[in-house]
Parts: C-alpha cells; structure tokens; sequence
C-alpha cells in the first residue's frame, strides 16, 4: 500500500491485506541497501495471523520516495509519521540492523505508542569501519561484495524468501544492486553505513523504552556480532525491561538463512 | 564460509546449496523420492500454500533434492535462484509462458537448436506468440525488430551447431532499450565457459542433460534468474507487476524486489503446466556438476587438438570453431569465451552426402546418436536430424548445409579420437572413389 509520509509517497508492504483498525499492527524497518523484501516471509506470515503489517521501504530506497535518512535519529522521526499517516495508534516495532537502531531510537519516543520492539542483527555502537565506508562511496559493487561475504554463514541455505531453488547468497547481492540503483541522486549504501556508525543514543534509548525487547542474533553474525549486541543486552536488563534473546546459528542475513527460526522469535514475542 | 571474499567455481560445484544432512549426517545429497511432505499443523499447511513459511508441500512445485539443484545451478551462474525442469525444452517453454501470452512477440537469433527453433516457428505461432528471428551478430536487425508487444530477446550463447557467439553485452543493451529481459540459453557452453548475467543478461536456462550432467543418462532443463531485470519499471509486464487472481491475488514484483520471475514461473509454472524434474535425475546431474570444472577443462583440451587436427586435413573444406581465425566469431569468442567457445562444433567434408554417411558409419570410437555434451565424443548429421524440420533457408541462417557434421567431442584420448576420425575420412574418401 501507498501511504503520503511527511508529503511523500512511501511503500508499505502488506502482505496482501488490507489495513484493520480492530488488528494490533507491525512494522518492519529494513537495513541498509535492503528493502521490505528482506522480510518477505516473517511479514506475510504475520499478516495472515491477525496483524496489521507495514513493512516499509525507508525514503529514498525503492519504491519510497523522499530523501534517504542521513542520522538514526531523522529516519526514527519518519517511522513516528508512518504510524500517523497509517493511523496506527500503536504498533511493534521490528527492525533488523541499521533498522534496528531506527527502531529502537522511534521507540524510545513514541513510548507507549510501542507495544513491542524487536532489534534482528543489532549492535551498539554500530561501528562501520573507515576503510569499508570508503569503499561503500567509492567502490560501491567492491564493498557490497564484502558485506554480503560478511553477512553469510552458509553455502546451503534452508528453503527461505522465495521458496525453495532460491540462492540466498545471490539474491542478497542482487538486492543490494537494485537498492542502490533505486536512488539516482544518493548513495544510499554510504548514508545508511554512515548512519548506523554515527549514532550514539542507543543506550539511553533503551533505558527510555516502556515495552518488552526482543533481540534475535547471529551466533555467526560477522557483521554485527551478539558480543557487540551486549551493551544494549545490559542496558535494558539493568534498567529492568523486559528482555529475551534468541541466538539463532546463522550469519547476519537472519530472516533469509534462518526465516523459520527468526519467524518462530518473533511470533513468540509478539503473543506475549 | 563465512569467509572474506566470493567462494570459487569449483567450490561452488561442490558445496552450494548442500550441507550433511541434519538428522543422519550424510555427506552426499540425499535423493528425496517422495511425491509430499506432511504438514505439521492445519496452520502449517495454510502457511505453506500461501507463501508465508518456506518449505516443501509437493514436488511438483518443489523438492530438496531439487532445491540443491536450483541453488548450485543459480550459483554457478551467478543468479538469484533457479527452477529445475523436467528438459530444457521445458525451461525454455516455462520462461515464455511466465513472461507472455497470445499477442506477443520475441525476437530471437536464427542460430539456435533445432528443437527451439521448432518452439518459435512452428509452435508458439499456434498460441499467439510471434517471434521474429535475426542473425545473432545483426545488431541493427535485432533493434529494428522490436515491437511494441515485444516482450523478449532470445539467442544462444554460442549457436548450435554453427558456434556463432551472441555479443550478450550488445544484444542486452538492445532488450533494455525495448525494456525487455534477454533469455539466453547457455547449453553449449556452461557457467565454466561463461556467465552470461556478468555480460548482460536476464535470465539463463540449460539443458541439464548436456554438460551440466555430463554423462549421457539423464533429461533435464533449469532456468536461472539474474534478477537484475526491474520488471516494474519496464512497464511491460502485468503478468508479474500486477495482482494475479490465478494466485491468492498476489503481486509478484512486490512480493519479492528481485525475483518476481521466479515466484510466478514456480507458482504458476510448474503448478499448471506441470514440467517438472524427477528428484533421481535432480541427484544425477548434481553428480555431474560436482565435476564439472574438471570436465570442461578436458572438454576443451581435448577440441583444441581435435580442431587443430582437423583444419589440417585435406579431405575437411571448413571447420566451424571460433578457435580458427577463419570463424566470424573468433575476435569475439576470445574476447567472451576466453577458456574456449565449447566443444561441439561442425565441420564440412569435401564431398558428396553419401560420403559424408560412410564417414560416419567408419566411426568407431564416436557414437552415432543425438546428443552433445557427453563425457563420451558423439556425431551426427544435423539436416536429417536435429535440424531436419528446418526449411534450406532456416538452415542457412543456422550455418548448416547438407554436408555438415556436427562433433561433440568428450573426455577420451585426444589421439584416439584423432585415430578415430582419420580412419572414417579415409572411408569417406574411398566412398567417392
């Protein structure tokens, strides 16, 4: 579905349904040089089991238009507007990578507006190199490369998006071709690494979130690896939130090396 | 994996889409010959059947055995996924359906198997698909065919059996222009000889029965998809951009950003058309590719010395290999094909078709029969055979004259297949006496 967010036009994936006011509703924030696609089956399954799903393509990337988010902090101010314009009231927030930090960031905001928060692949401080932000301006195709390389932990997939046949390694790299193509004016590969590495607020977003938090990683994760997910682990016990972690053996690709496992995650969570 | 950099061709062989197995720890990949799979729950049958969770329901559709397959396949290939068919007629025929119906139009190079060439012509016409076939190194021909149905571009990598090479790179840019996908098939050559979505194109579709499988035993067909191809922002395609009623009304390209191809040509595909590959052949042609790498390098050795041999005889007027500087695709081939353009080829002899007959009835260690890319060297003669329905003039465009003879050359010898053939020139010589 199209929604108008902030004066632009912006995509929702729905999974096929219709938006429900009387349904709780979901909203999967990709990360970066994805889109909603990455969530292919998580969020069709929970649209077929009583919620309402939007999982958005952020500005700039696809079939949203608007200027891609430059700071954490602005795309968590677009995710507020989504909810708005979607006349969602509340929502769970289920974001993996860059888009786990927008989602945590929107939920320290929107406070009670957020039943629950879910952070796939998540780390902070979410730190990109200097030699691999370089390369993501420079040598865009060379560094895709590289972070598809680092976010894979396997040659032999599980049937994922798509269905069976489905090269997960290929598609993700393909996915990142079109992403970046998508935008002609920005490269969003840059902006988005730039993003996740200059955002210093994760700590004291997670002490301000009033909802339970769910963080689904990669025993395998090079990219973000569960050690660097630590500090926001501790944070929010320490602050007595509601926490749960699934380890799942598998690299930074969560949802398509492991759709079932991650899936199964999420929909415990979200009956809590 | 996980590593720091690409896994390898050969690796790839070997190891894509496959691990032990979780419950008995076997090494190879099991042959799943189970016609379903049982659900776990109500729910979980719904989930399956309306794409919200991934798995198998009937092998029709899908299969594990298959899945590995699919996945080896796409990557070699360098695509996104793959779907195994049950022949590469069949891969080719599940790519058009998916992407047109009666109205539309292809154009495709007039160098191309006889078996598609048949599709094409004869076929498709009779469903309302038209195809307009070109010289597969006419760029202006190509561009001034394109109509406004047009909805594909369609040669082969290196044309049966004349090895005419297709410029992917020009040919593509042409398709896009016309905001239409290039189909190649890449029978002849494989991924070892060249990746065809690294050059431009779309999608990418074998007959597995050749080298893919190597060994002469099985049929089987695969189409691949780069999933490079923005199908939305073509405007041209409906069947994947717009809701299809025929499948929980689902709109494919948004569905999945990249591989709206594949979802349809599977869901809809290989439900209603049914074409689908037997798990067993599924494992046999994974057996094979595990040697591919090995294979095509002794493939290719082995055609150098046999051309070689050949374009020295008296008896030979030409040898079709891109290898000889007199092939119209030499500077091509070395520019595309730079580990060899394949090792099927054709060669004429200098005399009458009877002639030609005793030189193929002298062979010995050549077998007589239809088929290429065995690991055993094969002959034929294409205008009586794979090319047989063709008109004069559709052979011409095709490189093919009474006289050819078309080789497939294997893994034996190279000098007992250079005794072989030196004896069955003799007796096509004695036969003119």
């Amino acid at each position: 579905m199209e929604l108008t967010v902030n004066g632009h036009k912006t995509y929702c994936y729905t999974g096929g349904k219709n938006f429900n006011a009387a349904q709780p509703t979901v909203v999967f924030i990709h990360g970066v040089l994805n889109d909603h696609s990455v969530w292919g089956l998580q969020s069709r399954y929970m649209a077929h089991h009583g919620w309402n799903v939007l999982a958005v393509d952020l500005p700039g990337h696809c079939r949203s238009q608007g200027d891609a988010p430059s700071r954490v902090e602005e795309a968590a101010d677009f995710i507020i507007a989504l909810l708005d314009a979607a006349g969602a009231q509340r929502a769970a927030l289920v974001g993996h990578s860059w888009g786990s930090l927008i989602a945590l960031e929107a939920a320290s905001r929107l406070k009670d507006r957020v039943s629950h928060l879910v952070l796939v692949g998540t780390a902070f401080p979410m730190k990109v190199s200097e030699a691999l932000l370089n390369a993501s301006l420079n040598e865009p195709m060379k560094a895709l490369k590289l972070v598809n390389v680092l976010s894979s932990s396997t040659l032999a997939p599980p049937p994922s998006a798509l269905g069976p046949g489905t090269w997960v390694y290929g598609a993700s790299l393909a996915l990142g071709r079109r992403v970046l193509a998508s935008n002609t004016q920005v490269n969003v590969f840059h902006r988005g690494f730039k993003a996740c590495d200059s955002y210093a607020n994760g700590l004291a977003a997670i002490e301000a979130i009033i909802c339970p938090v769910l963080f689904v990683l990669g025993a395998q994760d090079q990219m973000t690896h569960p050690k660097s997910a630590r500090s926001l682990v501790d944070a929010a016990e320490n602050a007595g939130k509601s926490v749960r972690v699934a380890t799942l053996a598998v690299g930074h690709h969560q949802m398509t090396e492991a759709p079932e496992e991650t899936l199964s995650a999420i929909r415990a969570f979200l009956k809590e | 994996m996980p590593g720091y950099s690409d896994p390898g061709f050969d690796t790839l062989a070997l190891h894509a889409g496959a691990a032990p197995d979780p419950l008995t720890g076997a090494r190879a990949v099991p042959i799943y010959l189970t016609t379903s799979f049982v659900f776990e729950s109500s729910d979980h049958a719904a989930s399956l059947f309306n794409l919200e969770r991934a798995g198998h329901v009937y092998s029709r559709i899908s299969n594990p055995t298959n899945a590995v397959l699919e996945q080896r396949v796409a990557a070699l290939e360098g695509g996104i996924g793959a779907i195994a068919t049950a022949s590469g007629q069949a891969a080719l025929h599940l790519s058009i359906a998916t992407l047109m119906g009666a109205g539309s139009h292809i154009v495709a190079s007039t160098a191309l198997y006889g078996g598609s060439q048949n599709l094409l012509h004869y076929t498709l016409r009779r469903f309302g698909i038209d195809t307009t076939f070109v010289k597969p190194g006419d760029l202006d021909g190509w561009r001034a065919a394109v109509r406004p149905e047009t909805k594909l571009f369609f040669g082969e990598t290196v044309g049966n059996p004349g090895l005419e090479v297709l410029d992917i790179g020009a040919v593509s840019a042409i398709a896009h222009e016309a905001r239409v996908p290039l189909l190649v098939d890449s029978t002849l050559t494989s991924p070892w000889l060249i990746k065809p979505f690294e050059h431009g194109a779309d999608l990418v579709y074998h007959s597995a029965t050749k080298f893919l499988s190597g060994h002469g035993t099985v049929i089987g067909g695969i189409v691949v998809d780069g999933g490079g191809f923005d199908w939305d922002a073509s405007g041209k395609f409906a069947e994947l951009t717009e809701a299809y009623e025929g499948f929980h009304n689902m709109v494919f390209s948004q569905e999945s950003s990249v591989g709206a191809f594949l979802l349809r040509a599977r869901r809809e595909g290989l439900r209603d058309f049914g074409a689908c590959m037997s798990p067993h052949t599924a494992w046999l042609i994974l057996q094979g590719i595990e040697t591919l790498p090995l294979r095509m390098a002794r493939h290719m050795s082995n055609t150098e010395k046999v051309v070689a041999w050949l374009a020295g005889h008296a008896f030979v007027s030409r040898v079709g290999h891109p290898l000889l500087e007199s092939h119209a695709s030499h500077a091509l081939a070395r520019r595309l094909l730079p580990r060899g353009a394949g090792s099927v080829f054709s060669f004429d002899l200098k005399g009458s078709r009877e002639q030609g007959k005793a030189f193929i009835d002298a062979l010995k260690v050549f077998s007589h029969l239809a088929n290429v890319g065995d690991c055993r060297s094969l002959v034929i003669h294409p205008a009586s055979t794979t090319h047989f329905r063709m008109s004069d003039e559709a052979l011409a465009g095709a490189g093919i004259t009474q006289g050819t003879i078309r080789l497939s050359i294997g893994l034996e010898d190279p000098d007992d297949l250079i005794d072989d053939l030196k004896r069955a020139l003799r007796a096509a010589e004695k036969a003119g006496a």
